[in-house]
């Protein structure tokens, strides 16, 4: 489904990324971890279509198609759901107006007929039901005044409405408590399937008690430099991430 | 020294006055001749220089004639949804046989009103453009709304403006509401043709205790227009006073609003909106006078600038040493989507009272980079989203407008502008 290939991005002349190497299946979890000021959160952005970061070298293939060459709408509709760390609050633009126009669009550019009011209203109450979400937050204006857990699970909710192929979850679990934790990995547990994938991409292991993850990738100064299964994450949860920069960093000075 | 010529074709006009109101205009022409038309370094028109302006695109300053505006004008010009009361007006004169007559509320051309004290509430000494009108205005209206009326339905001003070769059009709006009365006004004025002219409004607002009105004002003439207002009021005790202005087209706008708080209680709030493309420059100027304790005054402008257009704020607050337990709030936000556009914004707050709550502030900034990302991460094409985040900005000011079908006219116009390439 997505094919990842040697792929650079910097900002403002930084390199972060410095040549990822994934490729992810349809039906897999892959999670991705790595200390502060890896790269995970700009792998992240890099795959949603963020604007600052640049590509420098390396190709994205999502389903065939070049991601690259796709604004970050189009590849939305395509199938990529990114889940945001820090997810924006937007005053003035109401949380029910902004996802129909955003169900329609994408359902307009997959060849299938908009959503009529209350067509639209029932697929919100069922998928609402999946992160225990209240309908009073959705008649606010866009994150407007959200807690922390409120935002994330309402990207969750989101998550469910749009339907992706491909869920990216930028660091969704941070700053939850046990009990948001719990909803938003049940959330993002019902709506995985054998045609979707998910890359988590996390600091923490907690997270992966919940969404246990096909596969666990250590990514450290912009590359994967770790690969394995789920073992590994309990293994850095264990060890911290220490053991793997100093390895990393030792066969670099050689 | 160009401009002295222009001081001079406007003499000429003055000369050519009508003779009514003789005192009255005597008093406008000595201060307009005193004043001047504004120079280049003139502080209120810093940014804003509409004598030259009128310098190269005013040709001929005589007074523009009225016209015959048909009944199908007025049908095809009314917005979709009004419902209310219909003054009509073309260049300004008042037309009788095309207006409503609306129950209980007196209507008549000011020259029928020769004792009026014109000029004691937007008095001439303050602008030149006042005085200027004051001086030379040909006929003008006058509007009284009775003691304890609620009057229901909006009255709209409407205006049919054709004045080829660059003439003049000189409004002159007389408002007197009751005590204890209600009333909203809706003034659009409709350009017929593409040509250039200057319009210099007056409107003086009188209001009684406990009386509360609305004034709602949308521009969106023709993209050759000049215009210079002046909306002037005395709010009394127990009183309020809401001015929304949209402003969407033209080529220079100046827009002078004063509200004077002189009774306790009183309040006066003053919201706008320019959106502006092209080359259109459009200047608000507010004054808002508290002279007693315990008045109110709210204040929130926004401006969304694309193209090369200008956008000017002055926001004057006055609290006179009296006005104790004074609140007076201001806000200027402006968004800038071109390099070339531009906006000037300056708070003016002057305070004498010791006991007062007042704050301003203004911004001037872009489109918010990771909003618009967010909404594109979701599907949302980059256009539309830019839409629907320039559409929530100038929410706040449309959500002051209390008359529905006026603010889903207003919100229909903004969005269609938005939605287009703008």
């Amino acid at each position: 489904m997505l094919s990842i290939k040697n792929l650079h991005a910097s900002i403002e002349g930084n390199e972060i990324l410095r040549g990822i190497n994934l490729e992810v299946k349809a039906g897999e979890i892959h999670a991705i971890m790595g200390p502060n000021g890896s790269g995970k959160s700009t792998l992240a952005s890099v795959l949603a279509g963020r604007e600052e970061y640049e590509v420098t070298e390396g190709e994205v293939t999502f389903k065939g198609k070049d991601l690259l060459d796709l604004a970050p709408e189009d590849r939305a509709r395509e199938g990529v759901f990114l889940a945001f760390q820090y997810p924006v609050e937007i005053p003035g633009v109401s949380s029910t107006n902004f996802l129909r126009t955003a169900v329609n669009q994408v359902r307009e550019y997959r060849g299938l007929e908009p959503l009529d009011a209350v067509k639209f209203l029932t697929l919100m109450k069922e998928k609402m039901k999946l992160v225990e979400i209240d309908q009073k937050l959705l008649s606010r204006s866009l994150n407007e005044g959200f807690s922390g857990g409120e935002k994330k699970r309402n990207e969750i909710f989101q998550m469910a409405m749009l339907e992706p192929t491909l869920s990216i979850l930028d660091e969704t679990d941070s700053g939850l408590d046990i009990d948001a934790l719990r909803i938003v990995s049940n959330g993002v547990n019902q709506l995985k399937s054998e045609k979707t994938a998910t890359i988590v991409v996390t600091h923490y292991q907690r997270l992966l008690d919940y969404i246990v993850p096909d596969f666990v990738h250590v990514l450290y100064k912009g590359r994967i430099v770790k690969s394995g299964t789920k073992e590994l994450a309990m293994e850095l949860e264990e060890k911290g991430y220490d053991w793997i920069k100093e390895e990393v960093d030792s066969q670099a000075t050689v | 020294m160009s401009t002295l010529t222009k001081q001079d074709s406007f003499s000429s006009l003055i000369e050519a006055a009508p003779k009514n109101f003789e005192s009255v205009r005597t008093l406008a022409k000595v201060s307009y001749l005193a004043q001047g038309l504004p120079a280049v370094k003139a502080e209120e028109y810093k940014f804003t220089n509409i004598s030259k302006k009128l310098e190269q695109k005013i040709t001929d300053f005589s007074p523009a004639l009225p016209f015959a505006v048909t009944a199908e004008h007025v049908k095809s010009a009314v917005y979709e949804g009004f419902d209310g009361d219909i003054l009509v007006f073309a260049n300004g004169n008042f037309l009788p046989e095309l207006s409503a007559k609306i129950e209980g509320i007196e209507v008549s051309l000011l020259s029928e009103k020769s004792e009026l004290a014109l000029g004691s509430i937007a008095k001439p000494g303050k602008d030149a453009f006042a005085a200027l009108n004051q001086a030379t205005f040909q006929d003008g209206i006058f509007i009284s709304v009775p003691k304890k009326a609620q009057v229901e339905k909006p009255i709209l001003l409407l205006s049919f403006d054709q004045a080829n070769g660059g003439q003049l059009i000189q409004p002159r709006v007389w408002i007197e509401v009751g005590d204890l009365s209600e009333v909203t006004f809706i003034d659009q004025s409709i350009s017929l043709g593409e040509s250039s002219y200057f319009v210099n409004e007056v409107v003086e607002v009188k209001g009684g205790v406990s009386s509360h009105v609305h004034y709602y004002r949308i521009q969106n003439e023709g993209k050759n227009v000049i215009e210079v207002s002046t909306i002037e009021a005395d709010i009394q005790k127990d009183s309020t006073f809401n001015s929304v202005n949209i402003s969407l087209s033209g080529d220079m706008v100046r827009n002078n609003l004063n509200l004077n708080l002189v009774g306790s209680n009183s309040e006066g709030n003053m919201y706008g909106i320019y959106l502006l493309n092209g080359k259109t420059h459009v200047d608000n100027h507010t004054n808002v006078d508290h002279t007693i304790p315990h008045a109110e005054s709210n204040e929130l402008y926004k401006g969304i600038l694309a193209d090369q257009s200008r956008g000017v704020f002055n926001g004057k607050i006055f609290v006179r040493q009296d006005a104790q337990k004074t609140n007076a709030f201001q806000q200027n936000n402006n968004i800038l989507l071109s390099e070339d556009a531009t906006v000037n914004t300056k708070p003016q707050l002057e305070i004498w009272a010791d006991d007062v709550k007042c704050s301003h502030g203004c911004t001037v900034g872009q489109l918010d980079e990771e909003a618009l990302f967010y909404l594109q991460a979701r599907g949302i094409d980059k256009l539309q989203a830019k839409g629907l985040l320039l559409h929530a900005f100038a929410g706040e000011v449309l959500e002051k407008i209390k008359t529905e079908s006026f603010r889903e006219y207003c919100d229909s116009l903004i969005q269609e502008r938005l939605g287009s390439k703008f």
